[in-house]
């Protein structure tokens, strides 16, 4: 069973992977930390494709995979600029204060 | 796909790599921490024929992108901002058993459901950066055409968002 490597230690560690990028989406409060959390969560994504696309012999995956890293940048870019503007106005980027919208 | 211990080498790096980003106080930890990560993913894409992405994982996520984020947390000197110390007890135990579950699930349905199963095809891939560009410029020409009006509107919007106002000095005042 551990001679060798299937496609299921890839989607286990994928698992992991995505499952400590949602803790630090729900356990920090920085928001630069969370956002950091969900660059995890698309890379534990990515690797399950890539492991697929080889247990497929699919290269679809992998070109899945490079749409998924080029919007990622895109969000990156636009993210950390919001970020960069709330900390301009409120002086923190602590997602607890940022409650103007509570009713 | 890959030698058992090449991949608990790596798995070990990659997750201790991640609970570091999670519990690390300082950002600019956090951060170097999901460079490692990032690289060891590379790897992974190495050993499963993947050189072209592992190549763009390097320079665009471990590259690019994290250096936009460790300029911006320098820039906000947020380095120490809302560390694990400020979460309040229930929260962390919320988050703790919601993880603990996805992982239960996960597990139950592997053992139940016997993995993912199917024979791994034994046919080599052509995954060359070559093949990959053929297959993006033949069967996906809409979707890459989209990424470049995305990265477009994208740089419009961070551009417009960055720009600092001629009045910001009053709207800081206001703020006082």
């Amino acid at each position: 069973m551990f001679s060798t490597v299937t496609i299921d230690w890839y989607v286990a560690l994928s698992v992991l992977l995505f499952t400590i990028g949602a803790m630090g989406v729900l356990m920090r409060r920085n928001a630069i930390i969370i956002f950091m959390s969900v660059e995890m969560m698309l890379n534990s994504a990515n690797l399950a494709f890539v492991a697929f696309a080889r247990h497929l012999g699919d290269l679809d995956g992998q070109v899945l995979t490079f749409f998924v890293i080029t919007v990622a940048a895109a969000e990156v870019a636009v993210g950390l600029a919001l970020i960069v503007t709330i900390f301009r106005t409120k002086h923190s980027i602590s997602i607890d204060e940022l409650n103007v919208l509570k009713g | 796909m890959g030698n058992p211990i090449l991949f608990l080498i790596l798995a070990v790096i990659a997750v201790g790599s991640a609970l570091g980003m999670l519990l690390s106080r300082n950002a600019i930890y956090s951060a170097l921490f999901l460079v490692l990560n990032f690289v060891t993913i590379a790897v992974f894409y190495l050993v499963l024929n993947a050189p072209f992405i592992a190549m763009v994982q390097i320079t665009v996520y471990a590259g690019a992108i994290m250096v936009l984020f460790l300029f911006v947390i320098m820039l906000l000197g947020a380095e120490r901002l809302g560390g694990v110390g400020a979460v309040r007890d229930w929260e962390w135990a919320t988050a703790a058993l919601l993880g603990a579950v996805l992982v239960l699930v996960f597990i139950l349905e592997m053992v139940l459901g016997k993995g993912v199963g199917g024979t791994e095809t034994a046919v080599f891939v052509d995954s060359s950066p070559t093949a990959l560009g053929l297959r993006l410029f033949e069967a996906y020409v809409f979707p890459f055409e989209l990424t470049g009006v995305l990265l477009l509107i994208a740089m419009i919007g961070v551009v417009v968002l960055g720009r600092t106002k001629k009045r910001g000095k009053h709207v800081q005042h206001s703020n006082n």
